[in-house]
């Protein structure tokens, strides 16, 4: 498959990874902020093949498992009325909320369906005029263009049987949130490629300044990601903290203007409540004053209180990447894909998830590299 | 599913005689050796590329036969309908059941049928039984499955569950996605008629090939090694499966089959298949370690290891 299998060969692989052995001589710290990195990282075995000098923190960047716990009651609560069509993304279906999931919903008779992109729940609204229709808006910078186009559309429509619960975050504030806590460990950014794509390079140029880090706008297959971590490791052995372009094949500096003038047109920037870590100012969107009529929340009247105590799920740690999913007492034997405390161990792009079903028996029985294909990193 | 299985039926109906969890339950009667299997199929849509729910009715419990060895004889259906449902779609349906069985060589020879009001069925649910006759004195079990074992595919692996995903879910792809719906009960009658001591075979459906490996190699106790690059998948359903944020490993099929053959057999079971049009594209996919720990473990392309576990719940399409 184009532009996927030359970013899965083993032997640009292989050579990345030892020219990041080259210019290795300290350790480092460095996080990858998307959830699809991070699978992708589980799942090609990325951390085994780069030197163990280098530490990749997985950072918070899967939508599903930051979505506050309260939102997720609030479309429990409202995907449960009887005259309600309730429309998310798959992964969110699974995410407990503090009594129930959206699968139970499903299963205790809601009409809770999985659609692909935010304009089909908006058809299937004037398809469907006798029921509200509500689609669950979460997601970061990339998910927004899509959502905000749905609400925009609706609006000159007049489809007045639609409405979003809106749950959108925003990757720089979290970063710096992350970068000024005094637990802090990480040194160097892997910045997501597909936010970058939505929003360009440029924002994140005052935090590399301010915090000292470099910062690389990375891919999301092996390859792309050993670039980034050679970008980034290259960068803080020569003591720069740049931003730089790995994922320059969708990714221009400026970003997709249209896509942010669409953003700033639907959607207005809030504080937001991340599920593990608490409120960020200024880290989330919501509906601007022009689209309130779409707000699923005041159309429900939704009240819902602030996220209790997590219980012995560690997800904030998690999520900062203070702790790893393995370091979670937890971790496989009370939380488990079937039974998990907390969000980061169901969404696909889960750290817990992805450290659960590839990575299991870490310092047990794990599995060590290919003997056949040596790489030069372990020997 | 699983845990559904074995607290809630297992522990009540669990027999001593046929504790080996299979495709099928073996009986002997006499001096004969007979598999006996049912399934049910509730497949949505009905009719998708490549096949419907009768051929798939017929198909499955012929191969969850054939992968006890058995030589499939004859069928059983039974059709819950709903009431007002299509009396054309039925005899499309049963139409497409009669020439299944007829290509795989079963006969079906009881069934019956049941109506249920409207809204309470998804239009047809089909159950098939069928009995097969074990011809040969191999117990082709997750228990006979040894160290070294080679580990062999028919074909490409993910076709059906995709074909199905792709047409319930009106997604539209450049080239549609047939299913590999198919009676694979031929190409185990040519293996064992070559002689090959085959050890274990599988069939990938529900859960596809990582299930089913993780599946024997816990009953068996042996742990696998698979490599990535020798796993056949097309590219269509490789696209689709990114696109959506599928693992095709996880992905079902509902004509593909694992072999766990002796490794000096492993040549000659590829030979054999190869000469099937249903495993042209046969591959030796791996091997049991001789690990007793029972974990499947995927050489990736890129030259490291990692787990390839147990899926739970079923696969759910990504946000980005």
């Amino acid at each position: 498959m184009k532009f996927i299998d030359e970013y899965r060969d083993g032997i640009s692989a292989r050579k990345l990874a030892d020219a990041i052995r080259r210019i290795t001589t300290r350790p480092h710290a460095l996080m990858e902020v998307c959830g699809g990195q991070t699978h992708s990282i589980a799942r090609f075995g990325i951390d085994t093949i780069i030197p163990p000098e280098i530490t990749l923190i997985h950072g918070p960047g899967c939508p599903v498992c930051v979505t506050p716990i309260r939102l997720i009651d609030a479309a429990v609560d409202i995907a449960a009325r009887r005259d309600v069509i309730f429309c998310s993304f798959g992964d969110m279906l699974r995410v407990p909320g503090s009594r129930k999931d959206l699968l139970t919903v499903k299963a205790e008779g809601g009409d809770v369906r999985i659609v692909y992109a935010p304009l089909d729940a908006v058809t299937l609204a004037r398809k469907n005029s006798g029921k509200q229709v509500v689609f669950f808006a979460v997601g970061f910078e990339t998910t927004a263009p899509a959502n905000a186009i749905a609400v925009h559309y609706a609006s000159e429509r007049q489809v007045r049987n639609f409405s979003v619960l809106v749950s959108h975050v925003l990757v720089p504030p979290a970063l710096e949130a992350i970068l000024s806590a005094p637990d802090n460990r990480v040194q160097g950014i892997l910045a997501a490629g597909h936010v970058c794509a939505v929003m360009g390079c440029e924002e994140y140029i005052p935090i590399a300044r301010k915090y000292r880090v470099p910062i690389v706008v990375t891919g999301f297959e092996p390859v792309d990601i050993l670039q980034g971590v050679y970008s980034c490791v290259k960068q803080l052995e020569e003591g720069r903290a740049d931003v730089e372009n790995q994922y320059k094949r969708s990714v221009q500096e400026h970003g997709n203007r249209a896509a942010q003038e669409l953003i700033r047109r639907v959607f207005t920037v809030v504080p937001r409540e991340w599920r593990g870590i608490g409120e960020i100012p200024r880290s989330g969107l919501g509906l601007t004053e022009a689209y309130r009529d779409f707000d699923a929340e005041r159309r429900f009247a939704v009240t819902a209180s602030a996220d209790g105590d997590p219980g012995e799920c560690i997800a904030g740690l998690i999520l900062r990447g203070v702790r790893k999913p393995n370091e979670c007492p937890a971790f496989t034997t009370r939380c488990t894909p079937e039974r998990p405390l907390g969000a980061p161990m169901v969404s696909s792009e889960g750290a817990c998830a992805a450290y659960y079903r590839f990575r299991r028996l870490d310092g047990e029985a794990r599995p060590q590299l290919a003997d056949s294909t040596p790489c030069p990193q372990l020997n | 599913m699983h845990r559904l299985i074995d607290e809630v039926f297992l522990s009540r109906f669990g027999d001593p005689k046929t504790q080996e969890q299979h495709d099928a339950a073996v009986v002997t009667i006499g001096s004969a050796r007979l598999a006996f299997t049912t399934d049910s199929y509730v497949v949505r849509p009905l009719f998708f590329p490549g096949g419907d729910i009768g051929s798939l009715a017929v198909h499955g419990t012929v191969n969850d036969l054939a992968m006890s060895g058995a030589r499939p004889l004859v069928l059983s259906a039974g059709f819950v309908l709903e009431e007002g449902f299509p009396i054309d779609d039925l005899r499309r349906i049963v139409d497409s059941m009669a020439s299944a069985a007829r290509r795989a060589a079963v006969r079906i020879i009881t069934g019956d049928t049941k109506v249920v009001d409207r809204g309470k069925g998804d239009g047809v649910y089909i159950n098939t039984a069928g009995i097969g006759i074990i011809d040969h004195q191999l117990n082709i079990v997750p228990t006979s499955v040894r160290a070294g074992d080679a580990i062999i595919v028919n074909g490409d692996i993910g076709r059906h569950g995709m074909a199905i995903m792709a047409r319930r879910e009106g997604l539209e792809f450049e080239t549609a996605i047939e299913s590999d719906s198919a009676a694979v009960s031929d190409l185990v009658q040519d293996l064992l008629a070559a002689g090959v001591a085959v050890h274990c075979l599988r069939d990938l459906t529900r859960g596809g090939l990582a299930s089913a490996l993780n599946e024997i190699s816990a009953a068996a106790g042996w742990g696998m090694e698979l490599d990535e690059s020798s796993i056949p998948i097309r590219p269509d359903v490789y696209s689709a499966c990114e696109i959506l944020g599928f693992d095709p490993l996880y992905v079902a099929c509902e004509g593909r089959f694992v072999a766990f053959v002796p490794q000096n057999k492993a040549d000659a079971t590829v030979r054999v298949l190869k000469s099937h049009t249903l495993g042209s594209e046969a591959r030796i996919i791996g091997r049991v370690s001789d690990d007793q720990h029972p974990l499947v473990v995927l050489k990736t392309r890129i030259g490291s290891r990692r787990i390839v576990d147990m899926l739970s719940g079923e696969q759910l399409p990504r946000i980005c």
